[in-house]
């Protein structure tokens, strides 16, 4: 008997539910991140179940004879990673809803420095001659995201670096 | 087992407190006892009591139990650390009822890793310190801790699908995942298959362990965490990233098809790590760097698969350890202190608190090798293998390592002289250090000093562990006693395994 028809459903399957995962999880907004996170999870589950080989009957002694039996190691194995999964995914949820509460969104923020750089390289490329028009401090630019996080820390610090000689 | 009970008296946090305590100080008597009794040959439990390809088996050999004897050291130090910090607070509910239950959980989790002796038990125990390790570090919920922990949580997920992916297709490979099996089974199978195998899980350990193009994670993640959070995740959870790679290189995949990628990634990993930490003006971001900047140093002496390799990057986990721990401890006592941890507003803490000079000046001179420290001797071992191995690339890590050893110590400087000799900035708001945590931090610094005066007993263990992973024999035969399969019931089931495709 030959299963390479299913098989190659399944692995199409498989194919569409990581790259759409993948996808999901590039997003800025957490719950899609989580919701991406799920698909590349129960791709990946599919992936081990398909190519655990052949599927059989059920693996239990005095029902199928042995050399019908599919091999239940792997179900074992998806099994504890679905148990896995659904862990991850009520965390990940549970921590978008908090961030929600804290700031009324559930974005992933961009790093701080990273903005500065990138907003440095554009104007690089753009080949304006000063480059220190592009330069915005740090706090201003915390600032300007609403990155709660960096505003008071570098607002201090730069308070004091002003303040001694 | 601990953790379980933990929760069941969470109303009670007097209690919580003593069970953690009993529990890991049982945790690390065990971890004693197994570290002289491996000496003698690796121990096996077949859990279930099914035999071993069936069965899961947990197995102690030298290299298992060696680091579940430090790392119980070090978790029981950061406990009472931890404990001493929350009453000095003041508050007592202020190690939340979860943290107990929940670095219970972790401490299992490691030791799981540790001892698995099957490939998928690894991933659960990697799993269950993984959980762990959410909740930690989003403790309490704040902002900057979310924001963090978004990070963390989804970088961890991937990597575990990685490695989730490299199990499913190592089983259809091979149709064992017992790694005395897969020892055995993996030289049969097509080289290319194997590299890709191989590939996949130095990518999972990889991103675990923050080595370089896989590191970017870490300093964003870690430095938010409360101080003896910061400082296990620290000590313990890239270590046993790196654990999984020493594991798998050498029992599962003995040739040296990816060692010189290794090396690469190694040396980027040295030099980008230790550029970034001279980059940073938050101690504990500092610190965090330098974490990546080391983590290379263990990849070195595991990419070059001698014997004098292995045994040095051994030695170099097992100090790495204490003495990265002890600073991010030192850095909570900073930080408790001076209110702060950026180096740019602290000052004078030289001459207003001496001991926290003390403590910070000895793990960071071991860290950045000052002789006759055991990070000296550890990175000494390190670049006599490289010499000894004797290639261009080999000698070109040599040179990396001397250039980051110098480049740590200028790190270590730039923050001994901002934190302790500049003069303080702006108003002083200096609390008084609780006795309880310099004493544990002591305690701990104390721990990774005396690496140092013990250094030849554990060199030569950590010897005989890397001879042990060099031959591979012995993992195997005390796993698999009766040729291919384990001792105990069920020769059924075990000859069924064996068919498996």
């Amino acid at each position: 008997m030959t299963f390479a028809g299913s098989d190659g459903v399944l692995v199409l399957v498989v194919a569409v539910l990581v790259a759409v995962g993948i996808y999901l999880a590039l997003e800025r907004s957490l719950s899609r991140v989580a919701v991406g996170l799920l698909m590349v999870s129960n791709g990946i589950n599919l992936m081990v179940l398909v190519v655990a080989g052949p599927p059989g009957g059920a693996p239990i002694v005095g029902v199928t004879p042995e050399s019908e039996m599919s091999d239940p190691l792997p179900q074992a194995l998806v099994l504890t990673a679905i148990v896995i999964g659904l862990a991850l995914t009520a965390f990940l949820l549970s921590m978008a809803y908090r961030s929600w509460q804290l700031n009324g969104h559930d974005e992933v923020q961009d790093d701080l420095e990273d903005r500065r750089i990138a907003r440095l390289a554009a104007a690089d490329i753009a080949g304006r001659g000063d480059l220190a028009g592009a330069w915005v401090s740090l706090a201003e630019e915390a600032e300007e995201v609403h990155d709660e996080t960096f505003i008071e820390e570098h607002w201090l610090a730069e308070d004091l670096e002003e303040g001694v000689p | 087992m601990g953790a379980g009970l933990a929760v069941a008296v969470s109303g009670n946090p007097r209690a919580q407190r003593w069970l953690s305590f009993f529990t890991l100080s049982a945790v690390l008597v065990v971890a004693v006892i197994l570290l002289f009794a491996a000496d003698g040959g690796p121990l096996v439990v077949n859990v279930g009591g099914w035999a071993a390809p069936v069965g899961i088996s947990l197995v102690a050999d030298r290299l298992s139990s060696v680091m579940l004897a430090v790392s119980a050291a070090v978790t029981l130090c950061v406990l009472l650390y931890a404990l001493a910090q929350a009453l000095s607070v003041g508050d007592p509910e202020s190690p939340v009822a979860i943290f107990h239950p929940t670095y219970m959980a972790l401490t299992a989790g490691v030791a799981m890793c540790f001892l698995s002796g099957d490939l998928f038990n690894l991933y659960v125990g990697f799993e269950v310190l993984l959980v762990a390790s959410y909740v930690l570090i989003t403790l309490g919920g704040t902002s900057p801790r979310i924001r963090a922990g978004t990070i963390y949580v989804v970088v961890a997920v991937i990597s575990s699908v990685i490695l989730l992916v490299a199990i499913g297709l190592i089983y259809s490979a091979t149709g064992t995942l017992n790694m005395a099996q897969l020892a055995m089974r993996l030289p049969e199978i097509d080289a290319g298959i194997r590299l890709v195998l191989q590939l996949l899980l130095l990518i999972a350990f990889s991103i675990k362990a923050a080595v370089f193009p896989f590191a970017a994670w870490l300093p964003d993640s870690y430095p938010t965490a409360p101080a003896p959070v910061t400082a296990v995740f620290a000590g313990l959870l890239t270590k046993v990233g790196i654990y999984g790679i020493l594991r798998t290189q050498t029992t599962l995949f003995d040739d040296s098809q990816a060692d010189a990628l290794l090396m690469w990634a190694a040396l980027v990993t040295m030099i980008v790590g230790i550029l970034g930490a001279v980059a940073q003006s938050d101690l504990k971001r500092l610190l965090s760097f330098t974490l990546v900047s080391h983590i290379g140093f263990m990849l070195f002496g595991i990419s070059l698969a001698s014997q004098a390799g292995l045994a040095a990057a051994i030695f170099y986990v097992l100090h790495h350890i204490t003495v990265q721990t002890a600073l991010f401890l030192v850095a909570g006592l900073i930080e408790a202190r001076g209110g702060t941890t950026s180096l740019n507003r602290l000052g004078g803490l030289a001459r207003s608190t001496p001991v926290l000079a003390i403590l910070f000046l000895i793990p960071a001179f071991n860290l950045s090798g000052i002789p006759p420290l055991s990070g000296f001797l550890g990175k000494l071992g390190l670049l006599q293998a490289g010499v000894e191995l004797g290639s261009t690339l080999a000698y070109t890590l040599v040179a990396g390592g001397v250039l980051t050893s110098l480049l740590t110590l200028y790190v270590m400087v730039k923050a001994w002289n901002k934190a302790f000799w500049q003069m303080p900035v702006g108003e002083e708001t200096r609390a008084a250090l609780p006795r309880s945590m310099v004493g544990t931090t002591a305690a701990l610094v104390a721990l990774g000093f005396s690496f140092t005066l013990i250094a030849g007993p554990i060199y030569s263990y950590t010897e005989r562990a890397a001879s042990d992973l060099r031959s591979q024999v012995p993992y195997i035969q005390s796993v698999l006693t009766e040729g291919d399969r384990g001792e105990g019931p069920s020769p059924d089931a075990a000859a069924e395994a064996g068919v498996a495709p």
